[in-house]
């Protein structure tokens, strides 16, 4: 029996008697980061890393949680669990299980460039790597962020020239966050979707020194809001909350806007290729690092990325999973106002 | 070329008609004049000579790249256009200094590439490459594939244009239609009116309807209006000047040698003459399915057979100019008197005049408009007799009213993604109808979802897809549609035995099974009314 399971609740340790990110409700779970693809209600029992918990406290309410430093090890049943940085979002986490001198480890989510509030991801030697493949295709590789970043500052500048807001559209857990340096850089006028503020406020209470930013509520100005920036989930875009905001420009940040047609079929007036998850070239990196005998890949692109990995002399293979796509704002998060 | 670039970017992500029209005025105010030029011809469709073919394009980039070739195709699907991809999939250069030359250099080098042997052709294009940023490559990569299509209509192009250089834009319409040659005209001369002067066979810009929406009693009185029927064929324009005949579609394109029916109108059309009308196929005045045109044009040598089995006609219904004088501003009334008589005179068994519908009252009309699909039309064209030729699409003295489309119900058993806005999505899909227990694909459709829909079906694609060939994925039959369609033919090109015209989704029947679906039958039956 592999130390891994793929069955139709999740990742299955059977040695250790736990589940990874589970997609039905166990009764222990082993949780890679806070994303509610990941992270979902119902289990008895949640392990995870600690700048997770407050997110999924906030998330999913009061549960039974243990949360661990990285690289600290838990046992179960004598399974030997850690946690190494995953880079993809505060918090996240991949998850090496260790048993009988056989090593598997769980990305999770990730990327490779530090992004300053993940932590830098961290190879993990393993027999066996399940990975996930969401921006498998060579024609996913990212500008370094700070190029990227450098861009969305000189948008908004435009924007604040002709006194237009500029409405940014990022995942308000990760995303949301990654930008408010960049963003504090240029402006002390941040605004916040109310989705985003709940998270901002989770990190802020659990210690976290991050940019200070307002809340959008009914009772905003207009004259607050010229040449301010606004972040907001994708469940905002083309609303009628946006609205409130006019004159404003509205730019998008996911990996996705390495396309144009993405970008033109979200008639964004911009696309910020700005990802948490590892392009084409952090894939293949992340998977000669870990020096595994067999890749495991999973959401995204899995069959033309195992068959790249096979034809170059790694041995891979596809796995259905059930995560989505956390590039786009999953409809959990709706809008709370309105 | 940089400048160029960043027109391409600026016009393809901005969202605002009046963002776009500033990007070309902004590029017309700077740019050096022989890149205009071109500006102009690649953005009307007047795309330089293919020098270096897509497969070659591929090619160098995945051996620059030290890519599989199924790798490549497989982004390219993601992508949806092949121009794009090879540019994302290039090494980055962003911080390297502007090394690219003008537009217009290319466009030339490009020209001169077609005769050169591939090793050349090759050393050029990785050059190019070289010298270039991610959006420089993609419009150069652009330049060789075709298909301009950036979110900018010629209407845009021309209202730019004309504001420019402080002219109408009726008469931009006018100077940039027509035979010019980019790498020889200057923009001075494309704008002024040296161009009509030394074109013979330019075209007038081609006035364009819209659609009815309201009911066509608030047209007012029956008595100001003009019926005729909707002819299913190309608009086009035939013209003599100078003792010479040209026959332009509406996609501006010289069709002249593809009708060898007309060429005999150089004999007997009086000189300085030029007619609106529709390019059909007809025998005895009736005109023949559209699909029947589709076996004449894009073929170079057209046999006796064809020109037997599908002669083409010319159905005019307009006369734009006479005796070399300008027609257009006199009303539809005195325009159509004059061109029965011309047509009446030359007596050409190609030469047909489309005939009024006469009516009395509206109901009428309705009553008559039943009767559209058996003569082989789509409808009525309502005209006011007052009105003049007008350029482009404009509401108020022309309107299509067209019959509702037949439509028939079929499930999804194919799928593939979309390009453009559409890409990586799930949009281009095939349709099947019953055949005994077997399922018989018909015809595809792209179009007629919204993109909440679209969204929709993507997801259920992704999750319910059997089997993979290349880019198409065959899906579960699950999800039925109605389609809708303009006409029908019998094709023995297709498994199904007909072949439909402009179909469309017209609705997502959520309310009915894969059981309910129509039958190849039901599709027979429709060829027996409508389609002989």
């Amino acid at each position: 029996m592999p130390l891994i399971e793929f069955t139709d609740k999740g990742l299955y340790c059977r040695a250790g008697d736990f589940y990874i990110d589970p997609w039905r409700p166990v009764d222990k779970a082993v949780i890679t980061h806070a994303h509610s693809d990941h992270a979902r209600w119902g289990n008895k029992y949640y392990l995870c890393h600690h700048d997770t918990r407050p997110i999924l406290q906030q998330r999913l309410g009061p549960n039974t949680y243990q949360d661990i430093a990285w690289n600290e090890p838990v046992y179960m049943n004598g399974v030997r669990i850690t946690l190494f940085p995953a880079g993809h979002i505060i918090g996240s986490s991949q998850v090496r299980i260790e048993s009988n001198g056989e090593i598997w480890v769980v990305s999770g989510d990730y990327k490779i460039e530090n992004d300053g509030i993940s932590g830098q991801f961290e190879p993990v030697k393993c027999h066996s790597f399940i990975t996930e493949s969401t921006f498998g295709l060579p024609i996913y590789n990212w500008k370094p962020q700070t190029e990227i970043y450098t861009d969305v500052q000189n948008w908004i500048r435009k924007n604040q020239e002709v006194s237009k807001t500029s409405v940014l559209i990022a995942y308000s857990l990760g995303k949301a966050q990654r930008l408010l340096h960049p963003i504090a850089e240029v402006t002390d006028k941040i605004f916040v979707h109310g989705a985003v503020y709940n998270i901002h406020m989770a990190l802020v209470n659990a210690g976290w020194k991050l940019p200070a930013v307002q809340r959008v509520t009914p009772e905003t100005s207009k004259e607050e809001l010229k040449g301010a920036v606004v972040i907001a989930p994708s469940s905002a875009e083309g609303s009628p909350w946006l609205r409130r905001f006019a004159p404003y420009e509205i730019g998008i940040c996911s990996g996705w806007m390495q396309v144009r047609g993405n970008a033109r079929r979200k008639n964004a007036d911009a696309g910020f290729a700005l990802s948490d998850h590892a392009d084409w070239n952090g894939l293949l990196q992340a998977c000669r690092e870990t020096e595994a005998e067999c890749i495991y890949a999973t959401h995204g692109f899995q069959a033309v990325f195992t068959r790249y990995l096979n034809e170059h002399g790694i041995n891979a293979k596809e796995v259905k999973t059930e995560y989505g796509d956390d590039e786009l704002e999953p409809a959990e998060l709706k809008l709370e106002e309105d | 070329m940089r400048e160029f670039a960043e027109l391409v970017m600026k016009l393809g992500s901005s969202t605002k008609t009046n963002d776009k029209l500033e990007a070309l005025m902004h590029y017309f105010n700077n740019a050096d004049n022989k890149d205009k030029v071109w500006v102009i011809a690649i953005f009307s469709g007047r795309r330089p000579k293919r020098a270096v073919n897509t497969t070659q394009l591929a090619t160098y980039c995945v051996e620059l790249v030290d890519l599989p070739f199924w790798l490549f195709e497989e982004s390219y699907h993601t992508v949806g256009d092949l121009a794009e991809t090879i540019a994302l999939l290039l090494p980055g250069n962003e911080n390297a200094p502007n090394t690219s030359k003008p537009l217009h250099l290319y466009i030339e080098q490009l020209r001169d590439l077609e005769k050169q042997a591939e090793e050349i052709k090759k050393q050029f294009i990785l050059k190019a490459w070289k010298e270039m940023n991610f959006a420089e490559r993609f419009v150069f990569n652009k330049l060789i594939t075709g298909g301009f299509r950036i979110g900018v209509s010629q209407k845009v192009i021309v209202n730019a244009l004309a504001k420019t250089i402080n002219l109408d834009s009726s008469v931009i319409a006018h100077r940039i239609s027509g035979n010019w040659d980019p790498s020889t005209i200057t923009f001075d001369e494309l704008l002024s009116e040296h161009s009509l002067n030394t074109d013979f066979s330019k075209p007038y810009p081609f006035y364009l309807a819209y659609a009815i929406e309201e009911d066509v009693s608030q047209l007012g009185d029956p008595k100001d209006w003009q019926a005729e029927w909707k002819w299913d064929g190309i608009r086009g324009q035939v013209i003599k000047r100078n003792q010479e005949l040209f026959v332009w579609s509406r996609g501006e394109e010289l069709m002249t040698e593809k009708f060898p029916e007309y060429h005999s109108l150089a004999q007997v059309l009086p000189d300085g003459i030029a007619i609106d009308g529709e390019i059909i196929p007809s025998v005895d005045q009736k005109p023949l399915p559209f699909a029947l045109l589709q076996t004449r044009i894009g073929r170079k040598n057209i046999t006796k057979k064809q020109l037997q089995e599908v002669p083409i006609a010319f159905f005019a219904y307009d006369l734009l100019e006479y005796n070399g004088e300008d027609w257009r501003d006199r009303p539809l009334e005195e325009r159509r008197s004059q061109l029965e008589e011309v047509i009446a005179a030359t007596n050409h068994p190609s030469l047909i005049i489309s005939p009024i519908v006469p009516f009395s009252n509206w109901e009428e009309l309705a009553r008559l408009r039943e009767s559209s699909r058996e003569l082989g039309a789509e409808g009525f064209m309502l005209k006011k007799k007052q009105s003049t030729y007008q350029v482009g699409r404009k509401r108020g003295d022309w309107w299509k009213w067209k019959i509702d489309p037949l439509t028939i119900d079929a499930v999804m058993i194919y799928a593939q993604k979309g390009a453009g806005r559409r890409s990586n999505l799930y949009t281009d899909y095939t349709f099947a109808v019953k055949d005994g227990d077997k399922l018989i694909a018909f015809t595809k459709a792209y179009s007629g979802l919204t993109d909440k829909e679209f969204a929709q079906v993507d997801a259920f694609v992704k999750r319910n897809s059997l089997e993979k060939f290349g880019p198409v994925r065959t899906v579960k039959p699950e999800l039925v549609f109605e389609i809708a369609f303009e006409g029908i033919a019998a094709s023995n090109r297709h498994k199904s035995g007909v072949a439909l015209r402009f179909p469309r989704i017209s609705r997502w029947r959520k309310d009915k099974t894969p059981e309910e679906i129509n039958t190849l039958e039901d599709l027979k039956q429709l060829l027996e009314v409508y389609g002989k």
